[in-house]
Formats: C-alpha cells, sequence, structure tokens
C-alpha cells in the first residue's frame, strides 16, 4: 500500500512546495488543511462505519471517471487494484463509458423554470455489471451518476432505492458526502491545473517579451 | 433494522429561484439531537447547528460534516487578500443557479446582495439564468463558475483570461475556483436529501427586497 499524499490536491494538480500556487493556497489555511481531512475521512475514516474502503474506492473510481480528468481517475482506480479486486476495478472502468454524458440537466419542480427542464440519461448498471458488483454497490454507482449529472432529480424514491439495497441512512449521507466532496475535489484540482497552464504561457511569453524589447534595445533589429 | 425516507405530502416546494428566506426539510431522519456525542458536537462545529436537520442528518457521519464545515467557512469567510466576500457569493449564486439548487441559491443570493449592495443585478442572475448580462467582472465570475460546474468539467485558459481582464489577480481567481467547486459539494447534499420549503411568512406584492429585511429573518 503506498502512503497517502500529504495533500491529495496538490498531489493531482501537480502543485510543487514552494511554487506560486503552493503560496497562494497558503492564503486558506484552513480550507487546504481541512479538503486533506474532508479526504481522509471519507477514505481512511478513524471511525469505519459501515461503508467498505472497497465500496469508498469504486464509488470514487467511478465518479472520477465520470469527470474524465484522468490524472484523479487514476489516481482512485489505482488505491481500488490495491485492495486486490482487478476484476472490479475492469467493471466500474466499463460502467464509467457507459454512464458517459454530459451535465448538469435535470427537471425542475413545475413552474416558471420548467422551460429550462433539460433531458438526459437515467443511468441503470448492466445486467452483467449489476451480477459482479451485486445490488448494493450497483445501487451506489447509479446514485452516484444522479448525484454526478443530474443532482436535481433526486428524490426520496432515489434515497428509498439506496435503503432497499442495503443502505443505512447513515451509509446513504457518506455515500453522499463521498460523490459530492469529489465533485469539489476534482473542480479544485481542474482549476488550478488550468491556472498553472495559463500561468506558464503567460510566463514563457513575458520571458518572450523581455528577451525581444532587449534585443530591440541593442538595436540588433 | 429496517429504516425507511420521510416524506412531506403538505409542503408546497417554492418553485422559483428567489432571494427570499426558505427553510429545508431532510427526506431521512436526522440524528437524534438528544444523543449528540462530543464526536457529534464537534462535527457540527458550531453549536447552534444542532437546531437544523440538515446538519443534524449531515452529523451521522460526524468528521466528514467538521471538516467540510471548516473548509467552507475558510472558502467564503476568509477575506484576508483575495476575493471580496460578495464575489464569492456570487460564485456560489451562479453555481446554484446552473445545478439548479433553489434553496442554496436563495441563502446564498441574500448573502450576495447584503455584500454588493447590487439586489436587482443578482435577482436578474436568479430570474435569467446564467446567461444574464451584468458587467463584465461579473460576468467573466459567473462564466467561470458555470463552467466549473460543467460535467466533464469546460473551465480554462479562455475563464482565466477573462477573470484576468475583470482585474483578479491568481489569488482571487483561487477564490473563485475554491468558491465554485465547494458549492458543487454543497448542492449535491442539499438537492439529494431533502426539499425546500417556502417562506415562513409571505411577503406582499412581488418585491425582492433584500432577504436581511425579510419577514421570516425578524421572527
Amino acid at each position: 500500500m503506498s502512503t497517502t499524499p500529504t495533500d491529495v490536491i496538490d498531489h493531482l494538480a501537480g502543485i510543487r512546495p514552494g511554487s506560486s500556487l503552493d503560496r497562494l493556497r497558503d492564503q486558506r489555511p484552513q480550507a487546504r488543511e481541512n479538503a486533506q481531512k474532508s479526504y481522509l475521512a471519507l477514505f481512511e475514516p478513524e471511525v469505519p462505519g459501515t461503508v467498505t474502503p472497497l465500496e469508498r474506492y469504486a464509488l470514487a473510481t467511478f465518479v472520477a471517471g465520470l469527470h474524465r480528468q484522468p490524472h484523479v481517475g487514476d489516481f482512485y482506480s489505482a488505491a481500488l487494484e490495491r485492495l486486490g479486486h482487478p476484476r472490479l476495478t475492469e467493471v466500474v472502468v466499463s460502467e464509467i463509458a457507459r454512464g458517459a454524458t454530459e451535465g448538469p440537466y435535470g427537471r425542475y419542480p413545475a413552474g416558471p423554470h420548467s422551460v429550462e427542464d433539460k433531458d438526459g440519461p437515467s443511468y441503470r448498471v448492466s445486467a452483467d455489471s449489476r451480477e459482479s458488483l451485486g445490488a448494493r454497490l450497483a445501487a451506489g454507482l447509479e446514485h452516484a451518476h444522479l448525484l454526478v449529472f443530474h443532482p436535481r432529480d433526486a428524490s426520496p424514491a432515489a434515497l428509498q432505492g439506496l435503503l432497499d439495497a442495503g443502505w443505512s441512512t447513515t451509509d446513504i449521507v457518506t455515500l453522499s458526502q463521498l460523490v459530492a466532496f469529489l465533485s469539489f475535489q476534482i473542480r479544485v484540482v481542474a482549476g488550478l491545473r488550468a491556472l498553472a497552464g495559463a500561468s506558464a504561457v503567460e510566463s514563457t511569453d513575458t520571458e518572450y517579451t523581455q528577451i525581444f524589447t532587449g534585443v530591440l534595445a541593442s538595436g540588433a533589429v | 433494522m429496517t429504516e425507511t425516507t420521510l416524506s412531506h405530502p403538505d409542503n408546497r416546494e417554492p418553485v422559483a429561484f428567489t432571494q427570499d428566506e426558505l427553510g429545508w426539510l431532510p427526506w431521512l431522519e436526522p440524528f437524534p439531537a438528544d444523543q449528540l456525542t462530543e464526536r457529534h458536537w464537534a462535527g457540527l462545529v458550531d453549536a447552534s447547528r444542532a437546531k437544523s436537520p440538515y446538519f443534524l442528518l449531515l452529523a451521522r457521519d460526524p468528521d466528514v460534516l467538521q471538516a467540510r464545515t471548516k473548509t467552507d467557512k475558510d472558502i467564503f469567510y476568509n477575506t484576508a487578500n483575495g476575493l471580496p466576500r460578495a464575489e464569492r457569493e456570487l460564485a456560489a449564486t451562479a453555481t446554484s443557479r446552473s445545478n439548479g439548487c433553489i434553496f442554496c441559491a436563495s441563502v446564498h443570493s441574500r448573502f450576495a446582495t447584503q455584500y454588493s449592495k447590487r439586489g436587482a443585478d443578482i435577482q436578474r442572475l436568479l430570474d435569467e439564468g446564467v446567461e444574464a448580462d451584468i458587467d463584465p467582472r461579473w460576468n467573466a465570475i459567473v462564466e467561470a463558475s458555470v463552467a466549473l460546474t460543467d460535467t466533464p468539467i469546460a473551465f480554462g485558459g479562455r475563464q482565466i483570461e477573462a477573470l484576468r481582464a475583470a482585474g483578479l489577480d491568481d489569488g482571487e481567481i483561487i477564490d473563485v475556483i475554491n468558491g465554485a467547486s465547494f458549492f458543487n459539494w454543497a448542492n449535491r447534499l442539499m438537492l439529494s436529501l431533502g426539499e425546500p420549503t417556502p417562506p415562513a411568512v409571505k411577503q406582499e406584492g412581488g418585491d425582492k427586497t433584500p432577504a436581511t429585511s425579510s419577514p421570516a429573518s425578524r421572527r
């Protein structure tokens, strides 16, 4: 088992100690520290509860895959594989492909915003995968898909489906936090990566401008 | 143990985005307030949250709740350097508008109005949606929040360029990223674990004054 990065967001976003983004992230030290604590509470909980590590990493692999962020997807699928279930990882990966779509979509309560209702798929795990995953984890993936792509379609019936598949009320809170937290973590990582990329382009431009200005000043052009 | 969902057949769920003060009813049984342990109180962070069915439900996994609450507070309340509070609330409102969380949008549009004193502009974001043309700086923050809210994520160089053109430095851009990302967390919990309820007291006419003066907050 490899050790957990001391800051998973930095690890996934490729932020190096002492870099400009490292210093900027430090301006929100509580947010930074507690994003990590959230990760630990969900993936290495002190009180393990009844949601298994296998379920947590299978859900995370699925959620990261649906977001199509390769760095994050690899991180969670590697953790899932380390739990010793290569076949399960394969099944989850095949379900990512089946669940791929674009969000947010969904319906509003009937009223002035109904004109904004946007149709999209109601994802169900395939029959074959359901057999491999079991009814409980299959129901978990289906709920994760709802939360990732069309949370405004959520309903008591969706929660009842989880209860019927063996998730307790407390398990559902953990499952919901896990998917919702990943929706946050993945966006922070994507945002910081984009910012690092944009800054790299800019500093290259600045350097070039300085060189070019230098050349102009030297009268060589 | 048989557990079931909670239903609220008499609730008339608000159907439109509003700055009014809404309530919220859980679809699952909150943790019993009289059985809270030290760990649960730590999870709630502020003792007053033990009165909220939303936080009592989340208190079923107290360690996550504690870390989530502290993340939230630093992203929104720590205004040492960086983006003004009003614009962090704008990012939260735009994210909630895009995901369709009427409850979250009501709370954070009120904050955005309170801190910016631009209630009419905020109301246009709620009424017209995230395409509302407000001004270049607010448009850039709204667009960046919406691009981050899309799945797959559509945020990239174009949004960063627009934020920089609107005068945001990298620290302020991180505040936008954090604020919009955090509401992708909050919206999913609020939308999927319960439903909003109408304001406690109906406002007269269609006046959308800032909710700091809404009847419900006076009770």
